[in-house]
């Protein structure tokens, strides 16, 4: 399927653009005065294209699709350029002439699938509403084409599923909702802002195949607004890159992967997991794990659940699963939200006890800690959460969050703490001005750093870290897992590595569990499982890691024989 | 400044001329100035005066002096009554005492009793709060089924029987009015408390090694308190309410001390003849609580 996408029939790309983007300036008004986010932007889309704009958080890709589409928040304004919409300038329209078009003739596939919907109005009637708007038939008409489309989308039972509610679909189902609006009066462009972020590897893989289908179907134009330059790789014909509201380059994807003009664009590819191929950052020397005796070790795991309201019934998260951790050598667990990976993670912390299990670590039962047994352990054992914005006391300056777990054992003087203090953020390269910051006034890679900076002070011998990367932009990623690796080898840690990104588990882990329902389908060292994969869930998992086209082979165990040799 | 130096550099190197660059600052100039007049216009006039009527009431509770050279206490002779006039700006009740002079004393008493009440539901209210929230399970059943009861009675009702229990009295009256208070800032602290107990921050002081009752203090209370105090400076206006309606009623402070609520209600038999005896109180009164309420919506505004 991907080998289709990349020819677009020579005839229809030199017809007039569906849209034609020029000069494009956007500001916002704030309370340190305008701020311009969008400097003169220009690209065009031909009709039945892909065309991704490519960025990180604060690039100005999301300002650009709204001004497009004239969605802009309420203290943006356009200051200059056109929008040209099949030759027409819409960039001055009024609301309401916008209005006339957009679903029509132009349409949006949001982000966020859980707040995109309204929770009190049936499936059916919401895909209704957008063919009510434009007059498109009578009632019975409406009913019968919002089956189709739900159909179409790929919703089993559309009859069923027309009379349900948001909250009774999954992210993916509600996901497919929103494309089926989209598409529902066979719009000449389709603009998806982030439409796969929220939803897991495989049902990202299933949501962009399904808009390229209906792409190829109806000969509609996608501009793809996306931050996973895999994704971008993978669907998209023409590639626009930004960064800090300019274009640093454009032209079409192949060009621009294999040979960047920008240092940006150079900078970005490096970065990529997905297209890295299978480099592990530094090779921790296998020979010496063996030497060593294991940092963690968990056996037949499995963690219930009593279920809300239910007297007896109980729900298995975590159901048997078994791994050794050698000291110095990171474990990935790898699965999709609901596998039952971070409860596992919580369990080898010693957050909650297992229902039943062994779960040694350093050579202390878990399970059986209690008290202030469990509270002196968790010096041996840290954990750094996913979300660097929730897990900083907002209130602390950055020297009282990274001092703070000194304060919880024995008393050290105050002066050989502030010592300690500056040791750590110099580890993990943060200047020394940001001690009296509050978490804030920091970017999301510098709180993570401060993060695993307060994970380190007490000298653990283990860290947990939970979608650590995962928050973070690609490039940033990139620079924290260059700095786990280094820390790793420094302070001869033990991670535990909990993803759902196999792209960044091949970058970091030595082994990998991969978790799927709460059992686990394949265990073993990173290489193995990517190779030969045992179970048909990982073989699908693998498959859908984003950015394969960009990369040797569309076979995933290729590029990584290719570079492991 | 910081909008000056944002304009500046955003709008790029491209003039490079002398003069362009000159016209340039002063524009940037300008551009500040008015951003800064615009900062000023947004402390709303409403807001100034209720901090002016604050201060004054203050002032009035601190040095009563100064404001008047008249008693609040004590009458004076063949006055009984009069009209205000240049003498007695807000005439003389049935004693022939100063009726400003009482407003002036009686602020004290309506003021200290409302600080003392707002006092006794902060306190107890987000104790209670605080451990409901944080230790959840039977324990927060059980607080919170006794906060739900204490919502269910009518607050005067309330108050009424607390002062018949304490006694009567101008600390009793405002223990009342505290207590009464205590279920919202109860609620309050605990809606807080179980959002903030949620929070990974929180989970990572346990899992570097806190103590239950560090964790609590060091992170869980600082970080639910700030709706909280907008509660306090709400509750304030409405306890200053409350303690004049228990003093009108004759379960406040008993006579001659001048407070406000029981001004009204001597002021009640004259109201025929002395309209300015329950006027004036009840103006003042209600210019207080306004002001408070205004200022504790600011609060709700700043919210750091």
């Amino acid at each position: 399927m991907s080998s289709t996408t990349n020819h677009i029939p020579s005839l229809e790309a030199a017809r007039i653009p569906v849209l034609e983007v020029g000069n494009l300036c956007v500001s916002y008004k704030g309370h340190g005065g305008i701020q311009k986010v969008v400097h003169n932007i220009a690209f065009d889309v031909h009709p039945g294209e892909v065309v991704a704009i490519v960025g990180e958080s604060g690039s100005g890709k999301t300002t650009t699709a709204q001004a497009v589409i004239g969605l802009l928040a309420e203290n943006g304004s356009v200051d200059s350029g056109f929008v040209k919409l099949n030759g027409t300038d819409i960039s001055g329209w009024s609301q309401r002439q916008l209005d006339t078009i957009r679903g029509g003739k132009i349409s949006l596939i949001p982000q966020d699938p859980v707040s995109s919907l309204n929770p009190v109005k049936t499936i059916g009637d919401q895909v209704g509403e957008i063919l009510r708007i434009h007059r498109w038939g009578n009632q019975r008409e409406i009913d019968a084409r919002v089956l189709e489309l739900l159909a179409r989308v790929g919703l089993s039972q559309p009859e069923l599923r027309a009379k349900q509610y948001p909250h009774e679909l999954s992210g993916g189902m509600r996901q497919r909702v929103l494309i089926a609006i989209a598409v529902a009066l066979q719009p000449a462009l389709i603009i998806a802002d982030e439409p796969t972020s929220a939803l897991d590897v495989t049902v990202q893989k299933r949501i962009l195949d399904l808009i390229d289908e209906l792409r190829r179907e109806n000969g509609t134009a996608v501009l793809l607004v996306t931050h996973d330059l895999g994704v971008a790789a993978d669907r998209a014909n023409r590639l626009i890159v930004m960064k800090d509201g300019r274009v640093q380059e454009q032209g079409p994807t192949e060009e621009i992967l294999a040979s960047p003009k920008s240092e940006y664009t150079r900078q970005l590819l490096a970065d990529a997991p997905s297209l890295r191929g299978a480099q592990r950052l530094s090779r921790g020397g296998g020979v010496r794990h063996e030497e060593q005796g294991d940092a963690i070790v968990v056996e037949n795991l499995i963690q219930d659940f009593s279920v809300r309201g239910g007297t007896q019934e109980t729900f298995r998260a975590v159901d048997g699963v078994s791994f050794k951790v050698r000291r110095g050598s990171t474990h990935a667990i790898v699965g999709e939200s609901g596998s039952g990976k971070t409860t596992t993670a919580r369990s080898v912390v010693g957050f909650q006890k297992p229902t039943s299990g062994r779960i040694v670590v350093e050579g202390v039962d878990v399970t059986t800690l209690r008290g202030d047994a469990l509270r002196q352990f968790r010096q041996t054992i840290q954990l750094v959460y996913q979300n660097p914005f929730g897990s900083l006391d907002p209130l602390q300056t950055v020297f009282q969050i990274i001092e703070e777990p000194l304060l919880n054992f024995e008393r050290i003087p105050r002066e050989e703490r502030a010592q300690k203090v500056r040791r750590i953020l110099e580890r993990v390269g943060l200047p020394e001005a940001v001690l009296e910051r509050k978490p804030r006034a920091l970017s999301g890679g510098q709180r993570q750093r401060v993060a695993i900076a307060r994970a380190l002070i007490l000298n653990p011998k283990v860290i947990i870290l939970d979608e650590a990367v995962s928050a973070l932009d690609v490039t940033v990623q990139a620079q924290i897992l260059r700095l786990l690796d280094e820390l790793q080898q420094a302070l001869d840690l033990t991670y535990l590595f909990i993803s759902h990104d196999l792209a960044v588990v091949r970058q970091i882990a030595d082994t990998v569990s991969v978790l799927h329902n709460g059992r686990q389908v394949d265990v073993g060292t990173v290489e193995e499982v990517f190779r030969r994969p045992k179970s048909d869930y990982t073989r699908e998992l693998i498959k859908a890691i984003p950015g394969q086209r960009g990369s040797a082979g569309s076979d995933i165990s290729l590029s990584l024989l290719g570079a492991s040799s | 400044m910081t909008g000056l130096n944002s304009t500046v550099r955003t709008e790029g190197p491209a003039l490079q001329d002398l003069s362009s660059t000159l016209r340039r600052s002063d524009h940037a100039l300008l551009h500040s100035a008015l951003l800064r007049w615009r900062a000023l216009r947004r402390v709303s006039a409403g807001l100034v005066l209720s901090w002016l009527v604050i201060a004054t009431v203050i002032l009035w509770a601190i040095f009563p002096a100064w404001f008047t050279s008249y008693s609040g206490t004590v009458g004076v002779a063949r006055q009984q009554l009069r009209a205000p006039s240049a003498e007695h700006w807000l005439g003389t009740d049935a004693l022939g005492r100063d009726l400003l002079a009482r407003l002036i004393y009686g602020a004290g008493n309506s003021l200290s009793g409302a600080l003392v009440a707002v006092a006794v539901g902060l306190v107890v209210g987000t104790a209670l709060g605080l451990v409901a929230g944080s230790a959840r399970g039977k324990v927060d059943s059980v607080i919170m089924r006794g906060v739900d009861v204490l919502l269910s009675i009518p607050q005067l009702l309330l108050s009424l029987s607390i002062v018949i229990l304490l006694g009567f009295g101008t600390v009793n009256a405002a223990i009342a009015v505290g207590i009464t208070s205590i279920a919202s800032f109860a609620r309050l602290a605990r809606s807080e408390v179980v959002r903030v107990r949620a929070s990974d921050y929180v989970e990572a002081a346990f899992g570097s090694g806190g103590t239950f009752s560090r964790v609590l203090l060091r992170h869980v209370l600082p970080n639910s308190l700030t709706s909280v105090v907008g509660l306090a400076a709400l509750q304030f206006g409405a306890a200053i309410l409350a303690i004049s309606t228990l003093g009108f009623l004759g379960y406040g402070a008993p006579p001659p001390t001048p407070e406000w609520g029981l001004l009204i209600a001597e002021g009640r038999n004259y109201i025929a003849r002395a309209w300015w005896l329950t006027t004036a109180p009840g103006v003042v009164l209600i210019l207080v609580v306004l002001a408070a309420n205004r200022i504790s919506l600011s609060f709700g505004k700043i919210r750091l």
